[in-house]
């Protein structure tokens, strides 16, 4: 299934360092036109919906088509990601729609404790660091 | 206005690339589960060394977890490691290094904890029986005690959209975004020109400028996941986008390190999911949390209408959880008879839910199976949109798909390592837990052989364990100085080989992609797939192979190989493929060659050989080994010892 970008509200990202769908794709598929300045899907045949294009895109110029061999039109969906949940709007082909409201984080972004002053001591034990500190007693067979 | 949706070759690949040269301590090939528990131990262990990790993408979403996930498949909680190794070796017929099982099973859940702390919303039980979601606050969290709320003995349910960024943001704020190079595709390993059989380095290219990276190390950790795309996918055109796992796993992590001569286990291995038809959506959650059964085209259920076809393989068929490969056994047969579609009684396991029920404990459920494809296969929502499928009103169709190579789910491929020094019995130990056969080599994850059913969290505390085992290979080998055996020149024109080509030839044809003196990536891998699928036991054999049909493979194998070095690229993402595609091919003729050697055939329901269709404990209750001579250019193939440590 691929991504498309809307044309009229894709701007390349202009005055960003980094044209975002192109940044995160984890298949390398988004990417800048130059003269256009306008992102799209360079290999649809290789795209996973993953939705990460759709999620980060700041004007939110991408949607997803849904694979056009197995899946009938007109059906879609919509993340609008937030910092702590995600709402998706689904909408059918027969013209249906629902919501779901989920959570996705429950701190915030960039909170993440990496224990950087922590060291480990033993280095010929199995145990990880936050083992060795807590004091566990690893079973074994 | 409308763009093409072919490459125009918007990065050109061009004849004189820069190159970059860097020499580090540890490097971590990867940036997916793995290498971000991994990024999150080292300097734990290693502070002063100098570490880079590498990542093809983005370290936020690379990986298999790219979409988000929807269940951690592997918290042990209050189960025994024991046990997790019981149930992993009975799912996996019988073959195992259950020391390397164990050695996950006792650590995982610490990561599990880190995870939670970070941030990953974990659905939890309250005192009387109900399920609450991730953000709730009332139930304590699991590392104060909290329940999860399992689908199955072994598995938790997760809100997991933002897994991946969030497992990502304390791997880069353990390593230093300093020490981190993404976008760069690490393609060929180097071994030392002074120490046989030792790693020196590594070579690869950026994808967003015409740069080659060639860099030497004292030790490594190659975790790029398992390899997708080998066999024919069931979709054509755009779906074959839709793999089941993530379509830019092109088994780099197996073709990398065999190529260095690392020994591998278990090749013959590979997973064939049963999911959702098409979209490839999880069944965990319907068969274990809404307790949904799957049924042939009359509203049968098979594994009740077949269960003497179980009697076949004992004792593996008889455990209470028939292995993931009997389960499709049972359900081939009521495709082959004619009594598909194979269908996922939604309905009724919803209706049945719903019984007694308010209208917000509805919605609850509903949003639940709704979030299970959000969260990890949105694809799959997208079909059910496609299709008005509602669940609660309409089944689904199952089916088993193309076959996937993996070591960290229900597949176990991959490289054979030396396991943990206070459990691994003297042949399986070699000093460094996780490293492969060759010096200074390790993996983890997808990587490592004969241990399947880590999932996620499991690749992540194998990470965590691989690294601290690296700070250990390092301390010893301080005076190691790593030289490489060629020169930089010769890895230049070794990387840009199809890019040379391609300006060589580009002009003789008025299109690019039809040229008789050269072959696209995506040709060449069509032409792979078909041959896979129909000689290597694919989709259009029903999986079925035999000694002729493999020889046959190899032929075709032999002269796709030739054809190999002949692919050209005119930009840095067609380069990309083209290198995937060397990868590919590697892994599938290890493939290949396990299964020919193998004779019986241990996976029913993930392949046969019609010439010895049986399970042969007599004879082949082993592993199946195999090294490649990058001296001599020779393949051995054999059998390994395979030892039973827990009763």
């Amino acid at each position: 299934m691929p991504s498309f970008v809307i044309a009229e509200k894709c701007d390349g990202c202009k005055g960003q360092d980094k044209t975002a769908c192109q940044y995160i794709c984890p298949n390398d598929l988004m990417t800048l036109e130059k003269d256009a300045m306008k992102a799209y899907n360079q290999e649809t045949d290789a795209c996973w919906e993953c939705y990460n294009c759709v999620k980060i895109c700041p004007q939110q110029a991408i949607e997803v088509r849904a694979y056009s061999d197995f899946v009938p039109l007109g059906g879609s969906i919509i993340p609008l990601r937030g910092t702590d949940s995600i709402m998706w709007t689904v909408t059918f082909r027969d013209g249906t729609i629902k919501r779901f409201k989920v959570p996705i984080r429950t701190t915030p972004e960039g909170s993440t404790d990496a224990r950087n002053e922590a060291r480990g001591q033993d280095l010929d034990s199995q145990l990880l660091f936050t083992e060795e500190a807590a004091g566990k007693i690893l079973p074994v067979i | 206005m409308a763009l093409p949706n072919k490459a125009k070759g918007e990065l050109p690949a061009t004849l004189e690339p820069e190159v970059e040269e860097r020499e580090v301590d540890i490097l971590l090939v990867g940036g997916g589960m793995v290498c971000c528990g991994a990024a999150f131990e080292i300097k734990k262990w290693a502070p002063d060394a100098k570490i880079l990790l590498i990542d093809k993408a983005a370290m936020e979403r690379s990986g298999a977890v790219a979409q988000g996930l929807s269940a951690i498949n592997t918290y042990l909680g209050d189960q025994k490691p024991e046990d997790y190794v019981r149930m992993v070796r009975n799912d996996l017929m019988g073959i195992v290094r259950e020391d390397l099982i164990f050695d996950v099973g006792r650590h995982v859940d610490d990561s599990v904890h880190l995870f939670e702390e970070w941030g990953l919303p974990i659905w939890r039980m309250t005192e009387d029986g109900h399920r609450v979601d991730g953000a709730d606050e009332s139930v304590p969290r699991l590392r104060d005690g909290g329940k999860p709320a399992r689908s199955g003995k072994w598995q938790v349910m997760i809100n997991g959209e933002s897994y991946k960024p969030i497992v990502a943001e304390a791997a880069k704020k353990a390593i230093g975004m300093d020490n981190i190079l993404e976008r760069v595709f690490i393609v060929k390993l180097l071994l030392d020109a002074n120490e046989p059989n030792r790693i020196a380095g590594v070579v690869g290219f950026s994808t967003r400028e015409n740069k080659i990276y060639v860099i030497k190390c004292k030790t490594m950790l190659v975790a790029c996941g398992g390899a997708v795309n080998v066999f024919r996918p069931r979709s054509v055109g755009e779906g074959m986008g839709r793999a089941w796992y993530p379509v830019w796993n092109a088994g780099s992590t197996y073709a990398m390190c065999m190529q260095a001569g690392a020994e591998m286990t278990m090749m013959e291995n590979r997973f064939v999911p049963a999911r959702f038809k098409d979209g490839y959506g999880p069944v965990g959650a319907w068969f274990l949390l809404f307790k949904a059964k799957a049924t042939n085209a009359l509203g049968e259920d098979y594994m009740v209408r077949n269960k003497e076809m179980l009697k076949q393989y004992e004792p593996y068929g008889s455990s209470p959880v028939a292995p993931t490969c009997l389960r499709n056994h049972l359900m081939l047969h009521e495709i082959k008879e004619g009594r598909g579609p194979i269908y996922m009684d939604t309905v009724t396991a919803l209706q049945d839910m719903f019984e007694g029920k308010s209208k917000k404990e509805i919605k609850h459920i509903e949003t639940e199976a709704w979030e299970d494809f959000l969260d990890m296969t949105i694809g799959q929502a997208g079909l059910w949109a496609g299709m008005n499928i509602a669940p609660e009103k309409t089944p689904s169709e199952l089916m088993p798909t193309e076959p996937y190579l993996l070591g960290s789910h229900s597949g176990c491929c991959g490289i054979w390592v030396s396991g943990p020094e206070d459990i691994a019995p003297d042949e399986w130990n070699w000093g460094y837990n996780r490293m492969t056969t060759v010096n200074g080599l390790f993996t983890a994850g997808d990587g490592v052989g004969a241990s399947g059913h880590k999932f996620s969290s499991g690749s992540h505390a194998e990470g965590r364990i691989t690294a601290k085992a690296m700070a250990k290979f390092l301390r010893d080998n301080k005076d190691f100085t790593p030289t490489l055996s060629v020169s930089t020149q010769e890895l230049v024109d070794e990387i840009y080989a199809p890019v040379n080509l391609f300006h060589e030839h580009k002009d003789k044809s008025t299109d690019v992609t039809v040229n008789p003196n050269y072959i696209t990536a995506k040709a060449l891998m069509q032409r792979m797939v078909k041959i896979t699928d129909e000689y290597g036991a694919g989709c259009s054999t029903n999986y079925i192979t035999s000694e002729k049909m493999l020889e046959r493979a190899m032929e075709l194998l032999d002269m796709l190989k030739e054809d190999s070095k002949k692919m050209a690229a005119g930009d840095l993402h067609d380069l990309m493929r083209c290198w995937e595609n060397y990868h590919r091919i590697w892994t599938v003729e290890s493939h290949l060659r396990h299964i020919l050697f193998r004779k019986e055939s241990r996976y029913p329901g993930f392949y046969y050989r019609s010439d010895y269709n049986l399970v042969d404990e007599e004879n082949w209750k082993c592993f199946v080994n195999s090294k490649y001579d990058p001296a001599t250019g020779k393949w051995d193939v054999f059998k390994k010892e395979y030892k039973q440590l827990i009763s």
